[in-house]
Order: structure tokens, then C-alpha cells, then sequence
């Protein structure tokens, strides 16, 4: 038996010594132990996901119970129904979509204008400017957060949103300087090639540039819009009709009005307002897998 | 090099007006919404401003009274503290996951998808989930604590779950927790970046005998450095900035005894609260410049270990 164990302990032994060399088996085991990671990660990072959505389905006393309902007994869908039809969650959404993506398309576009002319194009003085933009970068939106309520308040702007969408379409520090890190990575010998062919630098920019930072520009796209649509403070401070609101604003009203949070309506409110971004998210992931045409150089 | 048929003025001049247009649109929106405001709240940090008076000047008086307010340094602290535990442990957690996917991991758009749930989930939200999941009494989290090394646990040791946002030892890990879960931004930024390497220089990479650690710290590494530069430099300034989590768990009082005191909740408070808005604009001033001074160290430190290609022109 003993003996019997060894010859094949020796005779595996090899066997691993020989698959260990072998490429193809190293690149299967690394899928693997990614792959599973990967999973253990999800359910690690989805346990609160899953939490809430047992929690939205729950009556106000189940969500208090102890030791916890794990499966909420009887399922309350109505609660969907309440959350949604209490306040006019409809026109919150619609509020926060036309803010997010004005935001998102503009504020791309021009910060990649931007960081076109930071990362490619030589100039007098240039790194000097790029110095200001890396101070925006660094400047705490509290120290413009005063002087521009008052501003906008003396413009009469306020309670709409003009001092949300008309101060970020000019571009962002944070998006310039992303996409500029991603454009000094593109060889010159491109826009140099479209030079001898005579083409403008705005042709260059908008033919040769932006379809190389495809990757990035969806990746500050998608920043862009998380940011504007989850954003709590700006519509706080200057939205006060109801009809205005944002989900955010909305949302917060389930905090509000009994003292004592509602756990159920909340989270059945949260995990619906979470849908848009998620669904954004999904069909835009495209632009990522993308991120091959950037080494396109190599051919 | 060979464009160069032209007078070099003459281009170069091009050149340099193009760069202007190009910025022109940022430069409008510099001036008018950052450097304007941006100068217009150093003047009231010199002011007395309540917002009903007019601002009256009186110098440096916000600044000493900061320096002599035990609360201001309290929030300095709770910041600075936050920052060292979330920055660094986000940046691997979030590589790390991005690593990950870029395997040949299948179903690659579900994982993606799934580790980028929570970042898009609303603060205020995010945040009352975890004072839920934290709660000492029916939170889920402590309950596990207590089902497997509480005293009637699986393993008996009589350990207790934390207070969490309770304890002023354990209110920082709760919202580092928080920031955590959102890794999904700079995950997307890894990913978008892993994926950005040419696939060129893992091949040569290889042939040159590299296994997978060696391609990854000498050929991924290097040619994601400055993306991890931008990333840490933007976490310390996101850190430093941290407001609605705070506030939605202790509504600007930093409890307990100021442990989650975070300097822009006290700024908030200060402007909003206290209508000190001279204070709070001296406040948002010094913020600025500590958060200038952490990110022009971080640049100069990292000169030597970030790698830009273009620049260096040796990779093609």
C-alpha cells in the first residue's frame, strides 16, 4: 500500500513538474485562480447589495428583527409601489438624467479638447498653464462653493439648473488631466504622418485622438456622469422646488420626514435609482474592451 | 522630424495658437467659475462675512482663531488619518481586482459589472447601508462577529463586535469601509489603462524569459505608473474632501467626541451652521494649500518612478 502510494506520489510529482512548464497550463491556472477570486471577491463586495434587497422587501418590524430574516417572509413588492409613488420619483428621474448626461457629453468633449493641446502641442508657456490645471485639480470645491453661491444667487440662477450644468461644460481638471496621461501614451508618428498630408490640427484631433482615447474618454464619460448623477451638495444647495429635485434630493426624503429611518422604502428606493448608472455602465463597457486599438502601433 | 520643411518659426507659431484654441473653452471656465471665486474666497477669509452684513475686513483674525481652536485641529487630524488608512489600501484593492479581470477571466462583463455596483450606488444611501450593516445591535456584520467568536460562538473567545460609528477607535474603519466599497471608479481607470499596454511588449517580455511576476512589475507596472500617480494624488484630494458620508451618519456633530470630526464637515458647519463664512473661507484656504503641498511632494518623489512613453521615445 505504502509503496503503492509513493510510486504514485512520484510518478504525480512529475506529471505537475511537467504541466508546470507548460504554458498553456499556467495560463489555465491563472484563469482559474482568477476566476476565483473574482468570485469570492463578488460575494464578498455583493453581500451588501443582496442585504439590501432583502431588506426592501421586508415589513418595517422584519427589518428590525433579531437575529435577522434572511429571505424576508412574505416578500413585500408593495413596498417598491409605496416607495416609488410617495414622492413623484418619475420627474426625479428625469431631472437627474437631463443634468447628468448635459454634464456628461459637454464636459467630455471640451476636456478632451484641452488635453489634446496639453499633451500634444507645443507651446510657450505651456507647462506653466498645465500648472493652473493641475491646481484646480488640487482646489477643494469649498473654496469656490461661497463666493459662487452668492454669484449665482446675484445672476438670479438660483433654484434652477444653470449653477450646476453652465460652470462644468468647460471642462474638468480631474477629465483633462486623465485623458492627457492617456494621450502622451499615443505615438506622434501619427499626427505627424496627418501633418505631411496637411491635415488641421482640429482634424487631427477629432479623426486621430479621440478615436485612439476611445478607452479613456468612456472611462471619463462614465466618471462624469456617476459624479453629476450622485451628486448630493450642489442640487442641495441650489434646488428648492420639489419638482426640481434629483433622485438624490428625493431620495433623502425617506430620511427626513419621521425621524425614525424607513430601512425598507429606503433601500427599495436606493436599489431603483441605482439602475440608470448600472445600465449606462453595462452598455458602455464595449468602449473599454476597446483599450486594444491603443496598442494598434504594434502592427 | 522630417515635417520640418517649413521655417521652424512659422510652424512652431501655428502650432502654439492651435494650442490656444484647443484650450480656450477651459480657459473661459477657469477664469469665470475657479479663479475668480477661487480669489473671492481669500478676500472673505479675511473678512468678517455673515452673510446678511456686508463683509467687514479684519486681517488675519479666522486665521487665529483656528489656530487656537482645538476642533479645527481635531479635524486635520480625523482627515489626515482617514486618508493614510483609505488611499493606499483602495489603490491595491482596486489594482488588484483590476488585475484580476484582466485575465482571461470568463463572463468578463458580469464581474465587471458586479465589482462596479457599489461605487455607482448614491452616498446617501451607500452610507445609511452601512450604518445599518455596522450597527452594534441588529447590524449583520456584528452578528457575524458574534455568531463565530462571540461568547456562545462557534469559537468561544468572548469577542464583542466594535461599535463602529460609536467608537472613536472604530468610526475611521467604518468609513474606510465605505470608501472601500466604492473602489469601482479607480478600478475602471486600472482596467482601462491594463488594457492600454500593447500586448507587443508582454510578447517580446516573454521571449525574453519573463514569468507573470516579472512582466508585471517590469512591463505593466511601468507603463501603468502614471495612471497610478493620477489616482493617488486624486484619492488624498477625494479623501480630504470627504463631507456627505459624514454627514449623513452625525449631521455635522462628529461624534463621538469629535472622532469623525472630518475638516470639511467642520468647514460646513462653520459656513452653514455658525455663519462664520470668513472662518470657513480661511478653512477652505488652508485646505487648498495642504492639499498643494501633499500633491507637489507626491509628484517629486515619484519623478523617478513614473514612466511616460512618448517622452522617453525608447519603447518603439
Amino acid at each position: 500500500m505504502a509503496e503503492l502510494t509513493e510510486t504514485q506520489a512520484y510518478t504525480g510529482k512529475r506529471g505537475v513538474t511537467g504541466l508546470w512548464s507548460n504554458q498553456k497550463f499556467q495560463r489555465g491556472l491563472i484563469t482559474a485562480v482568477a476566476t476565483f477570486l473574482c468570485i469570492l471577491g463578488v460575494v464578498v463586495i455583493m453581500f451588501p447589495v443582496a442585504w439590501m434587497i432583502s431588506t426592501s422587501l421586508k415589513t418595517e418590524a422584519a427589518a428590525l428583527q433579531f437575529p435577522p430574516q434572511w429571505i424576508p417572509k412574505p416578500a413585500v413588492w408593495h413596498n417598491y409601489w409605496v416607495a416609488l409613488t410617495s414622492n413623484p420619483f418619475g420627474i426625479y428621474f428625469k431631472n437627474s438624467m437631463l443634468y447628468a448626461i448635459t454634464v456628461m457629453v459637454l464636459q467630455t468633449l471640451s476636456s478632451a479638447l484641452a488635453a489634446y493641446g496639453f499633451a500634444k502641442l507645443r507651446a510657450p508657456g505651456k507647462n506653466l498653464i498645465f500648472l493652473f490645471v493641475l491646481a484646480t485639480l488640487m482646489l477643494p470645491y469649498e473654496v469656490t462653493l461661497i463666493p459662487q453661491y452668492v454669484m449665482f444667487a446675484k445672476m438670479g440662477w438660483l433654484d434652477s439648473y444653470k449653477p450646476l450644468i453652465i460652470p462644468q461644460i468647460f471642462g474638468a481638471s480631474y477629465s483633462i488631466f486623465l485623458l492627457r496621461q492617456f494621450m502622451r501614451g499615443i505615438p506622434r508618428d501619427y499626427e505627424e504622418a496627418a501633418l505631411i498630408d496637411g491635415a488641421s490640427y482640429f482634424s487631427i484631433w477629432w479623426r486621430i485622438i479621440l478615436p485612439l482615447s476611445m478607452p479613456a474618454l468612456g472611462a471619463v464619460a462614465i466618471i462624469t456622469f456617476m459624479w453629476h448623477y450622485n451628486n448630493f451638495m450642489g442640487p442641495l444647495l441650489y434646488i428648492n422646488s420639489r419638482l426640481l429635485y434629483p433622485v438624490q434630493l428625493g431620495l433623502q426624503q425617506f430620511q427626513a420626514p419621521h425621524g425614525g429611518t424607513e430601512y425598507n422604502l429606503l433601500m427599495a428606493a436606493s436599489l431603483v435609482t441605482i439602475l440608470p448608472p448600472v445600465i449606462v455602465f453595462y452598455f458602455a463597457q464595449r468602449f473599454f474592451i476597446q483599450g486594444i486599438v491603443i496598442s494598434g502601433v504594434k502592427g | 522630424m522630417a515635417v520640418r520643411i517649413l521655417p521652424k518659426g512659422r510652424l512652431s507659431r501655428r502650432e502654439a495658437l492651435w494650442f490656444w484654441l484647443f484650450i480656450s473653452p477651459w480657459v473661459f471656465g477657469y477664469v469665470v467659475f475657479t479663479l475668480g471665486p477661487t480669489l473671492g474666497a481669500l478676500y472673505l477669509s479675511f473678512t468678517h462675512y455673515d452673510v446678511i452684513n456686508p463683509p467687514r475686513w479684519v486681517g488675519l483674525q479666522n486665521y487665529g482663531i483656528l489656530f487656537h481652536d482645538f476642533v479645527f485641529w481635531q479635524s486635520l487630524k480625523v482627515s489626515a488619518i482617514y486618508t493614510a488608512l483609505s488611499v493606499p489600501l483602495g489603490i491595491v484593492f482596486s489594482l488588484f481586482i483590476a488585475i484580476l479581470l484582466n485575465q482571461k477571466v470568463p463572463f468578463l462583463g458580469v464581474f465587471r459589472t458586479l465589482f462596479f455596483l457599489p461605487s455607482v450606488i448614491p452616498f446617501v444611501a451607500a452610507t445609511l447601508l452601512f450604518i445599518w450593516i455596522l450597527n452594534p445591535a441588529f447590524g449583520i456584520i456584528d452578528f457575524f462577529i458574534r455568531a463565530f467568536v462571540g461568547p456562545n460562538g462557534l469559537i468561544p473567545l468572548g469577542i464583542d463586535g466594535p461599535q463602529w460609528f460609536q467608537d472613536p477607535f472604530w468610526v475611521i474603519p467604518a468609513f474606510t469601509l465605505i470608501s472601500l466599497w466604492g473602489f469601482g471608479s479607480s478600478m475602471l481607470i486600472y482596467l482601462s489603462a491594463l488594457q492600454g499596454v500593447p500586448t507587443a511588449l508582454y510578447e517580446a517580455a516573454t521571449i525574453d524569459g519573463a514569468g507573470y511576476w516579472k512582466r508585471f512589475w517590469h512591463v505593466t507596472l511601468p507603463m501603468i505608473s502614471p495612471v497610478l500617480l493620477f489616482t493617488f494624488i486624486t484619492g488624498i484630494i477625494g479623501s480630504f474632501q470627504t463631507f456627505t458620508q459624514a454627514w449623513v451618519v452625525n449631521g455635522g456633530t462628529g461624534s463621538p467626541a469629535y472622532a469623525s470630526m472630518f475638516y470639511v464637515l467642520y468647514l460646513f458647519v462653520n459656513a452653514f451652521r455658525n455663519f462664520a463664512i470668513g472662518t470657513a473661507a480661511a478653512q477652505a484656504w488652508i485646505l487648498f494649500i495642504v492639499i498643494l503641498v501633499l500633491t507637489i511632494l507626491a509628484l517629486w518623489v515619484s519623478r523617478r518612478y513614473v514612466y511616460y512613453e512618448s517622452e522617453e521615445g525608447g519603447a518603439f
